[in-house]
């Protein structure tokens, strides 16, 4: 087995552990982190097919560095969204305790 | 052929990142997928692609975590500590099954893929005709440098739809303090923080400079200039700016705007992004350091968050009244 394998296997591994966490865990924050892990994965996936035996391919480098850029916007925009739900659920929360309402999630 | 080095890595990583995604603590499993970030780093070398892991411990381990354990405090001071309630056992059963599946059908389909670098050899001879020696600048920079476009104004998207997640009636205003509330930490952080900010700008310089023979380039360059901004939030060395402010506007735009207008001149030359013979170098290090400018501004507003409420004002609360 050559080394581009291992690294692309690990990947799938990585992939494929994301996307079981991604569906169990129940908290957002968590399945953002999740989603982290599955696009490691698929970065790692390409990367490790593009290694050749005396270079790497320059091209899934370039595309890997653009998802990584686009991956960490996805997550600044996923956490802010995150936070800002958790303060609409305290705000309704405090608005429906007076008139005896349950304050569940 | 494989070396124990690739193996026990990859172990190590499958490691970290089960733990980051099932320990109970949030915080714990923020701390591991940092450690995870930095392994992947360190996969990266294995593969021989530097500028990748320079961006992925940067950018995935650190930017990331920072990103994850700011949202953890703030869940934390709302009330969430962000551990989750157990799953049915018939849901973790179905979901292993279909996962361990889908790892199985992307496993036969990596194999059936050999590994090779193909366009290397395609793109090595047209590198003397850009002047520069990295590859994967190249690449990011001239033969793709649609994508690279797009992306800086994916990045600039991401922070305009963060911004407009701040409640209703705080805009123009500032993002959440990042200080720490703890005076004798604030203030190591803040000497730390002046001490870093000059040195953080200098490097981020230089792997701009760099970039464009050895590994290095503007998004690795404005992440290091992200994390000088931020530490020196952190301790307050610098506050963080009013979202209105015109300089900071110009700044957040000038590396799309500076590219697509590099990338309009290039239809005199034969087509959008086509740079002219002998100063493809100059266009490239003239998007790649307003580039790297905007991507570090980004960054650390992406970081700091949608503006609030009530933002305390060290420089004195009232001229946050007198100039609106």
């Amino acid at each position: 087995m050559v080394t581009g394998h291992v690294y692309a296997l690990t990947g799938a591994v990585l992939a494929g552990l994301g996307l079981f966490a991604f569906i169990t865990l129940r908290h957002t924050l968590r399945q953002l982190l999740a989603i982290n892990v599955v696009g490691a994965g698929i970065f790692l996936i390409l990367g490790g097919l593009g290694r050749g035996a005396d270079a790497t391919d320059p091209f899934p480098q370039a595309l890997v560095i653009t998802g990584i850029v686009v991956a960490v916007a996805l997550t600044a925009f996923g956490a802010a969204m995150i936070v800002r739900l958790a303060e609409a659920r305290v705000a309704t929360k405090a608005a429906t305790r007076p008139d005896g309402g349950k304050p569940g999630p | 052929m494989t070396g124990a080095f690739d193996i026990i890595l990859c172990l190590m990583i499958l490691g970290a990142a089960g733990i980051a995604l099932f320990v109970r603590d949030a915080l714990a499993a923020i701390a591991f997928f940092i450690a995870f970030g930095n392994l992947l780093g360190l996969a990266w070398l294995g593969l021989d692609a530097v500028n990748v892991a320079l961006a992925e411990i940067a950018l995935g381990a650190g930017v990331t975590g920072v990103l994850l354990i700011l949202a953890r405090a703030r869940l934390l001071a709302l009330g969430d500590d962000a551990t989750c309630a157990d799953t049915s056992a018939w849901l973790r059963a179905g979901a292993l099954a279909a996962c361990a599946g889908f790892v199985l059908l992307l496993a036969a389909a990596v194999l059936s893929i050999p590994p090779e670098s193909g366009l290397d050899r395609a793109v090595a001879p047209l590198m003397p005709g850009l002047g520069i020696e990295n590859r994967v600048t190249g690449v990011l920079l001239a033969f793709r440098a649609y994508d690279t476009l797009l992306e800086s104004f994916v990045l600039l998207g991401a922070l305009v739809a963060v911004w407009s997640l701040a409640p209703a009636g705080v805009w123009p205003g500032r993002p959440a303090d990042l200080g720490v509330a703890d005076v004798p930490m604030r203030r190591v952080a803040r000497s730390f923080g002046r001490f870093l900010l000059p040195v953080a700008l200098v490097m981020a310089a230089y792997l701009v400079w760099a970039g464009s023979d050895v590994p290095g380039g503007a998004f690795q360059a404005g992440t290091v200039l992200a994390g000088g901004l931020m530490v020196s939030a952190i301790g307050g060395a610098i506050g963080l700016p009013r979202s209105d402010l015109p300089g900071l506007r110009v700044a957040l735009v000038l590396g799309p705007l500076v590219f697509l207008l590099i990338g309009l001149a290039g239809m005199g030359f034969g087509g959008f992004l086509v740079y002219p013979e002998g100063s493809a170098k100059a266009a490239i290090l003239a998007i790649e350091y307003s580039l790297f400018l905007s991507i570090g501004a980004t960054l650390a507003l992406l970081v700091a968050g949608p503006n609030v409420i009530g933002w305390p004002d060290p420089a004195g609360g009232t001229d946050r009244h007198s100039d609106c």
